[in-house]
């Protein structure tokens, strides 16, 4: 069987990091808890872009607008008394809505020509989270976006919300597990990879097109939800391009169109800042030199660096399998 | 009854004129070839039919169904099928997987599609119809690791795994080796003689042609030189003229 070995390598490594996860946050302290809590934000954030970009082949500059509209729809329902699940439906309702909207230029536009109009959107929504100061209290931001409780458990404490932020993490992670093994990821897929012989298969390429911006934008609103009362204060300059470039930028590195991609891009992207603290104020231009240099040598990023070498020796494997079958198909 | 009627087609591009008026009508269960030097409109009177392009005049009909511009997704629910000129096969999915996807937009709706069985039900379907085209064994195997000739087979096969009513392949014998052309012109007229599907076939390889259609229609510089059965064409001195020069 091909890869038996490597994928009882992938089960008992998975198996490691879930325990991890688990077991790491009761000796972390309190920013340690808070790092844990913003990759796993950060994570869902790239995993719905992972689904736009990665799966269904869309370019986006605006998750980070997304989770600065998650993030305002739950910070405004929150301090003004609703519960937090309202406020997390909401956040899902409105980007996943405005990514619909958001869509629609993909229909007519694709490539660099996309990434320009979803540039546009993205500093658009900047412009509205701090001049539209009735509704998102301008450049003050909105402050005391207070935790959820859970069953009458509250989340406030650093460790509580850091295991809320996994278990939310869980979720999200196995419902995009299901999604992209149903068929709908397979449509995604191929139109990503020929939207022209998608179509010619009945596959509804508009639709399909939409419904990757939408469920892809409606996680970056969830990561935002989750983001507001991780940080308390919600403020624009949190939601510029630099976190759509960020997110963009996790996606890419760790793997795009991989399911584990997003994982280690967020991973990297947020203890990036932490390991390479010796060098101060150069650790930008370090870690630009390393994403660079990845990007020459594996543009498919850290997973596709992987996936190749396994696709290397499958490809052999099966050149030999096939020059076995050989007489039995040219037989009839 | 017709299955397919182009009437009056034209596709001007600029000054160009690719296709002018052409007109013919395709039998249930027929195969009418489509042969022309190239440069000829074979493809861009495909690309017409299917609704790939939106023609500059004319009329399009299947099942007696006006269905001109109509998009191509939409006509493919309809029961209408193709293959293109190249090779469009989805190298890293599956053999299986591209049958499945072939299929699975024509069965339920998108909610069965998200919440229902992975291969939407179709896995039996896809191993039968690999079988068929002699790739049974391969079904697991990545389609980009295929050979040419069995990539080509695979591109067959998706175009009938929805069941269609009407296929339009266009050169599907392109590039495929000898022997396993053997195999694939005897496998289309095995899928046709058992499921009636009517067949249109864009065609270089002449001898493919003539052996397989009941009819051939001849395009020179997007215009009908002839129609009629493959012995009739083939002595027709318009045809020879075109393809040889004078």
């Amino acid at each position: 069987m091909i890869g038996g070995a490597q994928s009882r390598i992938a089960a008992a490594a998975g198996l490691a990091a879930v325990a991890t996860l688990i077991v790491a946050p009761l000796f972390l302290r309190r920013y340690g808890l808070y790092l844990v809590s913003d990759w796993a934000v950060m994570t869902i954030a790239a995993m719905g872009l992972n689904l736009t970009l990665g799966y269904a082949g869309q370019v986006s500059l605006a998750q980070g607008a997304f989770v600065g509209v998650g993030a305002y729809s739950a910070a405004i329902l929150t301090t003004h008394g609703w519960p937090f699940a309202a406020a997390m439906a909401l956040a899902l309702a409105v980007s996943f809505a405005v990514g619909w909207a958001l869509g629609y230029p993909a229909l007519r536009v694709r490539h660099h020509y996309l990434a320009f109009v979803t540039l546009a959107f993205s500093t658009l929504a900047f412009l509205v989270f701090r001049n539209e100061a009735w509704l998102t209290g301008g450049v003050e931001g909105i402050d005391g976006v207070p935790r959820p409780s859970l069953f009458g458990w509250s989340m406030r404490p650093p460790l509580a919300y850091a295991y809320f932020c996994l278990a939310a993490l869980a979720f999200v992670a196995a419902a995009m597990a299901w999604l992209i093994r149903s068929p709908w990821g397979r449509s995604f897929l191929a139109l990503r990879e020929n939207p022209l012989r998608a179509q010619s298969l009945g596959v509804d390429t508009r639709r399909y097109t939409l419904l990757a911006f939408a469920i892809g934008s409606a996680l970056g609103g969830a990561a935002g939800a989750l983001y507001a009362p991780l940080v308390g204060l919600v403020e624009p300059p949190a939601f510029t391009l630099a976190l759509s470039l960020n997110l963009l930028m996790m996606v890419i590195v760790g793997g795009s169109g991989y399911f584990l991609g997003p994982f280690l891009g967020a991973l990297i992207a947020v203890m990036a800042p932490e390991w390479l603290r010796a060098w101060e104020n150069y650790y930008l231009i370090l870690y630009a030199v390393l994403v660079m240099g990845l990007l020459v040598v594996s543009p498919t990023g850290i997973l596709g660096l992987i996936d190749r070498y396994a696709l290397h020796r499958a490809a052999a494997e099966a050149s030999a399998a096939r020059a076995a079958l050989k007489p039995s198909i040219e037989g009839p | 009854m017709a299955v397919l009627e182009v009437s009056g087609l034209s596709k001007r591009f600029g000054g160009v004129a690719a296709v002018s008026d052409v007109s013919f009508a395709v039998q249930e269960g027929e195969i009418l070839g489509v042969i022309g030097p190239n440069g000829s409109g074979k493809t861009t009177l495909f690309n017409c039919i299917l609704g790939q392009l939106r023609p500059s005049a004319g009329e399009v009909r299947f099942d007696g169904r006006v269905t001109t511009g109509m998009n191509p997704s939409a006509l493919n629910r309809l029961g209408v099928s193709r293959t293109f000129q190249l090779l469009q096969v989805f190298p890293r999915l599956s053999a299986r997987e591209n049958l499945i996807l072939a299929g699975q937009e024509h069965r339920g709706g998108m909610v069965s599609r998200l919440a229902g069985p992975r291969d939407a039900g179709l896995g039996g379907a896809a191993d039968e119809l690999l079988a068929f085209f002699g790739l049974g064994s391969l079904a697991g195997t990545r389609a980009g690791s295929l050979s040419y000739g069995q990539q080509k087979l695979l591109d067959a096969a998706m175009a009938f795994m929805s069941g269609p009513r009407l296929v339009l392949l266009d050169e599907p014998a392109g590039g495929v080796n000898p022997s396993m052309l053997v195999t694939l012109k005897e496998r289309l007229q095995a899928y046709h003689a058992e499921r009636r599907a009517t067949l249109v076939i864009i065609e270089h390889n002449m001898d493919f042609v003539m052996s397989m259609c009941g009819r051939v229609l001849v395009l020179a510089e997007g215009r009908t030189l002839a129609v009629g059965a493959p012995a009739e064409v083939r002595a027709n001195p318009k045809v020879i003229e075109a393809y040889l020069g004078r």
